[in-house]
């Protein structure tokens, strides 16, 4: 009894939250995969039993493989920009500029608006027009004399540009994280460093990077998950054009416009596996770290 | 003792929390079409919230509420065009069996997906009550038909095939006359390039497969087309490879892709453009007052044509309502298609929304301008399915053949496309 007293309690407490993410979020996984592996393929059939068939069969189909090359070239991009320039914005920061307050605000303010929002700007923003019809950033560069772009309608590098506005919001989240990492970093380290003779640049290199390292991971991860399940952002600028199309788009017309449940739940199944790639690796790290500490 | 009963009384309010969201859902469905002073409620899904649609819908709900003072009308308009927001929603409603009283679809094989699953009534009796088929072309009930049986009541008829041009820079680039043919309208679009104006403008991917269906009729002629449809068609014959190619052709002309067809017609509008090849909704678009449309003159800053190779077919397709299974208020659904069928609800709607009426017998003085060649087409042309628009094709199909023009416009593959097509013809034909 007196060893209950010390366990119910916090499961009591838990319970609610536990069966809440087993049926809706365990569950409802359970239930996708599930219809992934039937033959459900409109929603009047009761779906046969298919094993992995479905998640073969996809890979014969030319948009699936647009869509997941988009996707590639979407997340590098997207991850990369943002860290670079979030650790720059940060690198930046870090120098004591004046008022840095106000410009931590500033750049943090884009992650308050929706992807959404974001993208009907943008796609303002990245109007195709040129020359005489030139909108937007196009118009901006005829101005200033830079060369006119395709944007996101470019066949090869408009995944790229799509990245561009996502870049713009996130970067500032990226910074605020590297800002709390490079604080972390405590100065009797950088001194150190000084007097053994390292230039700045050094103490930059070999110092505070190997212990951001941390930082730098969690940002990975949560800008690579961001990126894999982008649907919003795309559907705001583009709408559901084959052109910018990646995998969350192509469920959505799976499921809603083919009226094919198992596809939709077949690529929803990828989204997961490819998320998962990333997010698992994270938890197997830091539940080592945990148990060393 | 304290702790304990603290544990205790916030897992037993989370759980009652948990209960609570079950029974939200529930609540807030059955909320909608809830009596108000006594009087029914009909509740009525559409797409309309538009310019024009909207005031149409309008029109048609102050004639059901004066022929019906028990029922109220209830609009459960989803915006968004042609219908893709609402369609998803619709599909959530059908799915937890909670219809609306009716719903708006493209009559044709886009009901098809509702028909098989079991969601809609026969409308049959309705139409021998209201003696529709007199009223109605026979071609139009044997589109619409599937089995013997009619599912949906159309309420307008807009044409997807029409030509739209700027006078003006046609006349510049040296173009004396609509072009007749596919040929002759290749022609022009190089005359209207060598001028620096664009040929021919566009929007989004949409509307590159409007083009392919208005090419596909222009180069195969109506009864090739329509026969497209029929379980077994052929879309590897030569005839329509033809025909991608012509597409193919065409679509090096056109202009930068713009955001969606409006933008695209504008283009034509201000003189940027010289053609543009959409629905009949575009003249709305062109002549409305500027609120919901450019205050275009109409001969002088656009005109319009048959689209090419096409003259003498109405490439059509029609918003119609339907009758859900399980519906709330059955007698009131029943109430408002008559409404929608009637020629006294129909020529309120659609002078406003700017379509013709589905009825033969329409008030042809109500049509004006653009409206009043539609009207006389109607009566005397052949009549072809739109594929983009759901007549001719069903969702799942259709999804398909957008899904092989959008990855033409990416790779720029004709025999891709032309494959494309033939699967998706396989796959979902019926």
């Amino acid at each position: 009894m007196r060893r209950a007293r010390t366990w119910l309690p916090g499961l009591l407490l838990v319970t609610p939250s536990i069966i809440l993410i087993g049926v809706f979020v365990y569950g409802m996984l359970g239930w996708n995969v599930r219809l992934a592996m039937t033959d459900k393929h409109d929603e009047v059939s009761e779906g046969e039993f298919v094993g992995l068939q479905n998640f073969v069969d996809i890979w014969d189909q030319p948009r699936w493989h647009l869509s997941v090359n988009h996707a590639i070239v979407f997340t590098v991009v997207f991850v990369l920009g943002a860290l670079l320039l979030g650790w720059l914005l940060a690198f930046l920061m870090e120098k004591g500029i004046k008022g840095e307050g106000t410009f931590r605000a500033i750049y943090l303010f884009p992650m308050a608006i929706s992807f959404v929002a974001t993208g009907i700007v943008w796609r303002w923003l990245m109007n195709s027009g040129t020359e005489e019809r030139a909108v937007g950033l196009n118009r901006l560069f005829d101005w200033i004399g830079l060369p006119q772009w395709q944007w996101f309608r470019d066949p090869d590098w408009g995944m790229a540009a799509m990245a561009l506005p996502a870049i713009w919001q996130m970067s500032g989240y990226v910074m605020a994280l590297f800002l709390a990492g490079f604080r972390g970093v405590p100065e009797e380290l950088r001194e150190a460093a000084r007097v053994d003779g390292c230039n700045e640049w050094g103490v930059y290199r070999y110092v505070v990077l190997p212990l951001l390292r941390p930082v730098t991971l969690s940002a990975l991860i949560i800008l690579g998950h961001i990126s894999l399940k982008v649907f919003d952002l795309i559907v705001a600028v583009s709408g559901k054009q084959i052109i910018t199309d990646v995998p969350a788009v192509f469920m959505w017309v799976a499921v809603f416009d083919s009226h094919d449940p198992a596809k939709g739940a077949t690529i929803a199944s990828y989204i997961v596996v490819s998320v998962a790639i990333f997010v698992i690796p994270y938890l197997i790290w830091s539940v080592r770290k945990e148990r060393r500490s | 003792m304290r702790r304990w009963l603290a544990t205790v009384s916030i897992s037993i309010v989370s759980v009652l929390g948990l209960v609570a969201c079950g029974g939200g859902g529930d609540g807030q469905a059955s909320q909608a079409p809830a009596a108000d002073g006594g009087k029914k409620q009909v509740e009525v899904f559409s797409w309309w919230t538009g310019p024009g649609e909207a005031d149409g819908l309008q029109a048609m709900k102050k004639i059901f509420e004066q022929q019906n003072p028990d029922y109220t009308f209830f609009d459960a308009a989803v915006a968004g065009g042609s219908g893709d927001k609402a369609k998803a929603l619709l599909a959530s409603k059908l799915q937890a069996d909670t219809p609306p009283d009716t719903f708006q679809g493209h009559a044709g094989a886009e009901l098809q997906g509702y028909i098989k699953a079991g969601d809609l009534e026969d409308l049959t009796f309705l139409y021998d009550e209201l003696k529709l088929k007199d009223v109605f072309p026979s071609q139009l009930i044997d589109q619409i038909s599937v089995d013997g049986k009619i599912y949906s009541v159309p309420v307008n008829i807009h044409r997807s095939n029409v030509l739209w041009y700027n006078p003006a820079v046609l006349k510049e680039a040296g173009v004396a006359a609509a072009p007749k043919t596919v040929e002759e309208f290749i022609a022009d679009l190089e005359k209207v390039k060598a001028t620096g104006k664009i040929p021919l403008s566009i929007g989004s991917e949409w509307t590159a497969t409007h083009l392919l269906e208005n090419v596909l009729l222009g180069t195969l002629g109506t009864d090739a087309y329509n026969a497209l449809f029929k379980p077994g068609a052929d879309w590897n014959s030569p005839q329509v490879t033809t025909a991608l190619q012509n597409f193919a052709k065409i679509m090096t002309y056109a202009g930068d892709p713009q955001d969606d067809w409006q933008p695209a017609a504008k283009q034509v509008a201000d003189g940027e453009a010289a053609f543009n090849i959409m629905g009949d909704w575009a003249y709305g678009y062109f002549h409305n007052p500027p609120e919901g449309g450019l205050g275009k003159t109409s001969k002088k800053d656009f005109d319009w044509a048959p689209a090419p190779g096409t003259e003498g077919t109405y490439l059509w397709l029609s918003d119609s309502f339907t009758l859900p299974k399980g519906a709330k208020n059955r007698d009131g659904a029943i109430a408002w298609l008559k409404v929608a069928a009637g020629k006294e609800g129909q020529d309120a709607f659609n002078p406003l929304k700017g379509s013709i009426p589905a009825r033969k017998d329409a008030d042809q003085s109500l049509y004006k301008d653009y409206l009043a060649d539609a009207l006389k087409d109607w009566s005397s042309n052949k009549l072809a399915g739109s594929i983009q628009h759901g007549v001719s094709v069903n969702q799942p199909w259709l999804a398909a053949i957008n899904e092989a023009v959008g990855l033409y416009i990416a790779g720029k593959d004709v025999k891709a496309l032309q494959q494309g097509l033939a699967d998706a013809a396989t796959s979902n034909a019926q």
